[in-house]
């Protein structure tokens, strides 16, 4: 038994033999045939793989840059809107006052020019009315003074008589 | 379920077929009286290289597969013949199988005297059960990664399919847990061995531990010449990509003092060999140490002489080969791990 334990670990020239020249075509053909292709074409994956992962990620950070940009713009927009908005009310508010203001103005100028033509024609009218009081005053006085050397009660009849003529309303 | 209870078909089959030849051999051996049944004699012989493959021994005859002897002598230069002219203790052509002694079943030249002639004994390039195993595991392992590199070449880039998807995993480990992390950037070139050895281990573990039809069930790498080939090439692939630095070290190691360097090169040499001779051992002894243990387990029936007990033989000896199943994996692992590991000390950079 110890003997042929002995033999178990005494390795045999033939077994060595053929175990070198199995072992080495074992290796040698899947190393070529094998081993090179599969190992290539895994990494060849593995590569795909990384660079699509890569990629992927990339554009998916493009996506959220361009997201964020799209807010910003439609946020500039917004605001843009808003400060149009807000210029075109205060224009308008401005227009308003502005025609407002003017047409009380033009009101004001109007009212004082009709109050000024008032005023002319009413002064026109009394200078008008001093001097026709004058003329008749003369008249009447230049009468009087005909008829007085005539006759004094006829005169006294005569004055009330034109000063009646003489209708103040009728002016 | 339907697999699993067929797969333990299987294995019923198989172990009853274990349990027949050696019960075959019990009757043959007590009936000619002359001696008990001896576990280990019955296990050594399983486990030793043979030129036959022995199948069974009823009471007639042996069922055996005759391998052929390749013999080298310098009278006769080579002579090839089938092993059953020597079966049964026939000389042929001056040579027979040896019964006893040193020399126990291996093959001999007898001379005129009919005598073993130990000046002369014929060098041994037969394909014995071990060479026929391994013959068998390497075509099966060709056949296997061949039709793979097809199938890449096949689908490309895209997804593992089939075949693929069982051993690329297997593939991807050995690259990503064993050469990666041993030999970094440096571990393509490494790829091609570090494969080999590992589906050349793993697939001879395996198709051990199958008992039955012939090609599977020999005791490959728990053959000490097989384990020294494979030790021999991490040792040479070791040794030739060493750089500078590693031949540095082990000459002139760097922080060792002057005086101590005739300590410490010899220690450092015997480092060089002691290695890869631990990873030869190593595979030897385990998976001997496996197939040991489960024929001691199916012995225990006719140790005891007793059919009563074969359940409980039959299910430690599952148990066994379970834990056999994992051992190959891990052995196969080991071995090409340490490699790795070995290469890489002799490759890298700096201390």
């Amino acid at each position: 038994m110890i003997l042929l334990a002995n033999s178990l670990t005494t390795p045999a020239s033939g077994t060595l033999f053929w175990s070198a020249l199995i072992f080495g075509l074992f290796f040698l053909i899947l190393t070529k045939f094998a081993w090179k292709p599969i190992l290539n074409a895994v990494k060849a994956r593995d590569e795909l793989i990384k660079s699509s992962l890569e990629s992927a990620e990339k554009a998916r950070e493009e996506m959220s840059k361009l997201q964020s940009d799209n807010e910003a713009i439609l946020r500039k927009a917004r605001e843009e809107r808003e400060g149009i908005l807000k210029e075109a009310r205060e224009m308008r508010d401005k227009l308003i006052s502005e025609a407002k203001g003017k047409a009380a103005e033009e009101a004001e100028k109007l009212v004082e020019k009709a109050r000024a033509g008032i005023e002319s024609e009413k002064r026109k009218a009394l200078s008008e009315i001093h001097e026709q009081v004058a003329t008749l005053s003369v008249e009447i006085a230049s009468k009087l003074l005909g008829e007085k050397l005539k006759q004094t009660g006829e005169q006294e009849k005569l004055i009330d008589h034109y000063l009646k003529e003489i209708d103040f309303n009728k002016n | 379920m339907k697999t699993r209870n067929l797969i333990g078909f299987f294995f019923f089959l198989i172990l009853s077929g274990t349990t027949i030849s050696a019960f075959g051999r019990n009757v043959e051996e007590k009936e000619e009286g002359k001696e008990k049944f001896k576990a280990s004699t019955y296990i050594l012989e399983h486990i030793a290289d043979s030129h036959e493959w022995h199948i069974l021994t009823t009471k007639k005859d042996t069922i055996a597969i005759y391998l052929p002897v390749i013999l080298f002598t310098k009278e006769t230069g080579v002579n090839v013949f089938s092993s059953k002219k020597l079966a049964h203790r026939k000389i042929y052509k001056g040579f027979m199988l040896a019964e006893e002694g040193d020399l126990k079943g291996k093959i001999v030249t007898i001379n005129a005297e009919g005598r073993i002639d130990e000046e002369n004994l014929p060098l041994d390039f037969s394909m014995t059960k071990t060479v026929v195993g391994m013959l068998s595991a390497a075509i099966i392992g060709l056949l296997l990664f061949l039709s793979l590199a097809r199938s890449y070449k096949k689908t490309g880039i895209s997804h593992p399919k089939g075949i693929q998807s069982f051993l690329e995993p297997i593939i991807l480990f050995v690259r990503d847990d064993i050469a990666i992390p041993n030999l970094g950037h440096k571990y393509e070139k490494y790829m091609p061995y570090l494969l080999s050895a590992f589906f050349f281990i793993l697939i001879n573990n395996l198709m051990g531990l199958i008992p039955f039809p012939p090609p599977f069930g020999a005791n490959v790498t728990g053959n000490i010449a097989i384990t020294f080939v494979l030790a021999l090439c991490t040792f040479l692939i070791t040794q030739f990509s060493g750089n500078k630095s590693y031949w540095r070290h082990i000459f002139a190691t760097p922080g060792v003092p002057f005086w101590l360097l005739p300590v410490m090169i010899p220690v450092e040499i015997i480092g060089m060999f002691s290695k890869p001779f631990a990873l030869m051992i190593r595979l030897f002894a385990n998976i001997t140490a496996g197939h040991i243990i489960v024929l001691s387990l199916i012995c225990l029936i006719f140790i005891f002489d007793s059919l009563a007990l074969a359940p409980v033989s039959v299910f430690f000896v599952i148990f066994m080969d379970c834990l056999e199943l994992l051992v190959a994996f891990l052995q196969a692992y080991i071995f090409t791990l340490l490699s790795a590991l070995f290469i890489s000390l002799a490759v890298q950079e700096h201390h």
